[in-house]
């Protein structure tokens, strides 16, 4: 037998990176990236949520919030692209990008408090659009074909950005947001952390695919991978994306290879499915520690500005913790007061047991 | 004016909506062009156009996740799950984001969504066509669950939804879709969300029941007049939240109650109201509540399904042991 045989689809998947580990420019950065302000401005927020991260780790061990995913390692992909987004777009954000969220306006106080049990962490003051941080994995990506179908319909200029985890590409919602982002030709881009890691599943026993960006092909869009801990490759690429979307280019798939140098959550302990080795290796392609060498290597940095940065860094996670212990917590009524626009006389006198058990 | 169908009436509710509110879209699995496998969204795509109305590409899951996002972001999506089977794919949706999403960000963002879903047996459908899953969804907090049983209830209760603020999931039962006829007024008026609706006066026995199965109950209601026993026939419309209140002054003025519902018995709304009547309003009962239901095992195929569905005979016959009872 010989039957008819052609090639009828094949692919390439382009992976993007400025800066090797050691940040040393390998191909010809791009403009923003030749400002001094901007590499300014995305290294503080990159130390920020690391300094951060310690802190909330930190007040979890002593009980001050709960269970706490930290983000140690990945702070270029947080923070790459929230500073590629524009005001008005929409984020739909997993639990590990604070980088993000805190660049589009999200407060430190917010964070922790919904990380230290308080839905009003995610009632933002300082951004109305934005969904709140989503466990269920992957399902926010559905919420972001969703709202990018909204703004195609009311045709608007917004573009939104969703991030979903390595692991998160294994879910249905996951594929079935790229499907329909290819056919509607949607203004969403998909970026994935890939961190290595979902919770002690490793990468390898997660897919049998090369590159978790080539997921993008089935739905017709394009997939790229880019160097996670490179903050310029991140910018860029993502920058690149949304632009190509907003343009009315459709949807991107971008695959950040990072690697999650903490454990999963405080919940977790990595060292009982993780080699110590494999982390001390990873610990030589730290995103912040790239950008600082190129940045002194270009004398846009020195010792005396990253002292300066540190103190002034401290203090305004202080004071961000300082204002969340000194928020008291809701009535506990008020666990009614936001289910619906209106409470149902049904459950009004669930509201009252509530309310009066709390007074005796 | 003209009498039309339940699938008629839904219809006409989409299209009024679509034509009054510009943030109304409506989409599904095969709503566009081909007017929905029931022909619920007939005409609407040709009329208001395919970024109005339109297809989806098949997963449920989708339909739902897609909803809430559209939702929050501003528009009012009315999404078709074209058998409510289906909608088990979605639960995670719902569950998760649907019904909470208000709750979670303390109202900064909120879900003004309807899931509409035909339900319900007795029409010799193939397998997994056949479900009633009030009860699953009426577990949700945060949830409305709607389900008309007469085309001007179907009309208004629609058009209820769809202006809700917060996520609903509307049961059609499909078994009436074109049982009955009625005259329906397409005056954008919207019945009220949250109540019964007591479709008989009677002193003698309350009979609460909702969606296809008010069909049955009206009938047996009839029965009973015709042997000098009044009958209150309460439809309750609206599953979640549930006006007991209604449900507990027919008690009161009855003594009596059988409630009646399509689907398998073990923590339903039947459960619920059964509970409920316990709590409050137990000094009122002369005799047990009794529930006349599908059964504790899968809906059955179709030359069975009238054996698990509850016929006139059933609901008869519980009447009757409660009427004897006291």
């Amino acid at each position: 037998m010989n039957p008819e045989k052609r090639i009828v689809a094949s692919f390439e998947i382009p992976y993007y990176r400025f800066l090797d580990a050691q940040g040393k420019a390998i191909a010809a950065l791009p403009e923003f990236a030749k400002d001094k302000e901007t590499l300014v401005a995305l290294y503080r927020m990159m130390m920020l949520l690391r300094l951060f991260d310690k802190k909330a780790i930190a007040m979890q061990r002593t009980g001050k919030i709960g269970t706490y995913p930290s983000t140690l390692g990945q702070e270029a992909i947080g923070v790459g692209v929230g500073s590629a987004m524009l005001p008005e777009d929409i984020l739909c954000p997993y639990y590990r990008e604070y980088g993000a969220q805190f660049w589009r306006g999200v407060k430190m106080e917010e964070v922790l408090l919904y990380w230290g049990g308080d839905e009003r962490g995610s009632d933002f003051a300082n951004n109305q659009q934005d969904f709140p941080i989503c466990v269920p994995i992957a399902s926010q990506t559905l919420h972001a074909v969703g709202a990018a179908t909204s703004v195609k319909l009311q045709q608007q200029k917004k573009v939104v950005v969703t991030i979903v985890g390595d692991g998160g590409t294994s879910r249905g919602d996951f594929y079935e947001a790229v499907n329909l982002a290819g056919i509607w030709e949607l203004p969403v881009v998909f970026v994935i952390n890939n961190n290595q890691w979902a919770i002690s599943v490793s990468r390898s026993q997660q897919t049998k695919a090369e590159t978790l960006a080539q997921k993008a092909l089935a739905g017709g869009i394009e997939g790229w991978q880019v160097d996670g801990n490179d903050i310029i490759a991140v910018k860029e690429r993502v920058q690149a994306a949304i632009d190509k979307a907003r343009q009315g280019g459709g949807a991107t798939v971008i695959e950040a290879i990072s690697y999650r140098m903490g454990d999963h959550t405080t919940a977790d302990d990595a060292s009982r499915y993780r080699e110590n080795q494999e982390l001390k290796e990873n610990e030589k392609f730290d995103p912040i520690l790239r950008l600082r060498n190129y940045m002194v290597s270009m004398r846009f940095w020195d010792e005396k500005q990253e002292k300066a940065l540190l103190e002034a860094l401290t203090l305004e996670i202080n004071e961000a913790v300082e204002r969340f212990l000194a928020i008291p917590a809701q009535a506990p009524e008020s666990m009614f007061d936001y289910l619906y626009a209106t409470l149902p006389d049904a459950y009004a006198s669930q509201r009252e047991e509530v309310k009066m058990g709390a007074k005796s | 004016m003209t009498a039309i169908t339940l699938v008629e009436a839904v219809t006409k509710a989409l299209a009024y909506e679509l034509a009054h509110d510009k943030e109304v879209v409506v989409f599904g699995e095969d709503v566009g062009l081909n007017g929905g496998v029931f022909r619920a969204t007939e005409g609407l795509q040709k009329r208001f156009g395919d970024s109005r109305v339109f297809d989806t590409p098949l997963a449920e899951n989708m339909i739902a996740g897609m909803a809430v996002g559209m939702a929050a972001q501003g528009l009012k999506p009315v999404a078709e799950i074209q058998f409510m089977d289906f909608i088990c794919a979605g639960i995670d949706q719902i569950l998760s984001h649907a019904s909470r999403l208000r709750n979670r960000t303390r109202g900064r963002l909120s879900c003004p969504m309807v899931i509409r879903a035909p339900c319900g047996g007795g029409i010799r459908a193939p397998e997994h066509h056949s479900d009633s899953l009030e009860a699953i969804f009426a577990h949700i907090p945060g949830l409305r669950v709607v389900i008309p049983s007469s085309p001007a209830r179907a009309y208004g209760l629609l058009l209820a939804a769809i202006r809700d603020p917060d996520p609903v999931i509307f049961m059609e039962p499909k078994r009436i879709y074109r049982l009955v006829k009625e005259e329906v007024v397409d005056n954008g008026e919207a019945l009220p969300l949250d109540v019964c609706f007591t479709l008989r006066e009677g002193k003698d026995i309350t009979l609460v029941s909702w969606g296809a199965m008010v069909h049955e109950t009206l009938l047996v209601a009839d029965k009973l007049a015709a042997h000098g026993i009044e009958a209150d026939v309460i439809d309750v419309a609206t599953v979640k939240p549930l006006d007991m209140d209604t449900i507990l002054k027919s008690v009161e003025k009855t003594g009596r109650c059988v409630i009646i519902q399509e689907t398998n018995p073990t923590c339903s709304v039947s459960s619920e109201i059964a509970a409920q009547l316990a709590e409050k309003g137990l000094t009122s009962l002369m005799a047990p509540v009794v529930r006349v239901t599908g059964y504790d095992t899968v809906m059955p195929l179709y030359r069975l399904e009238k054996f698990f569905m509850p016929s006139e005979q059933r609901i008869l016959s519980a009447v009757n042991k409660v009427l004897e009872f006291a």
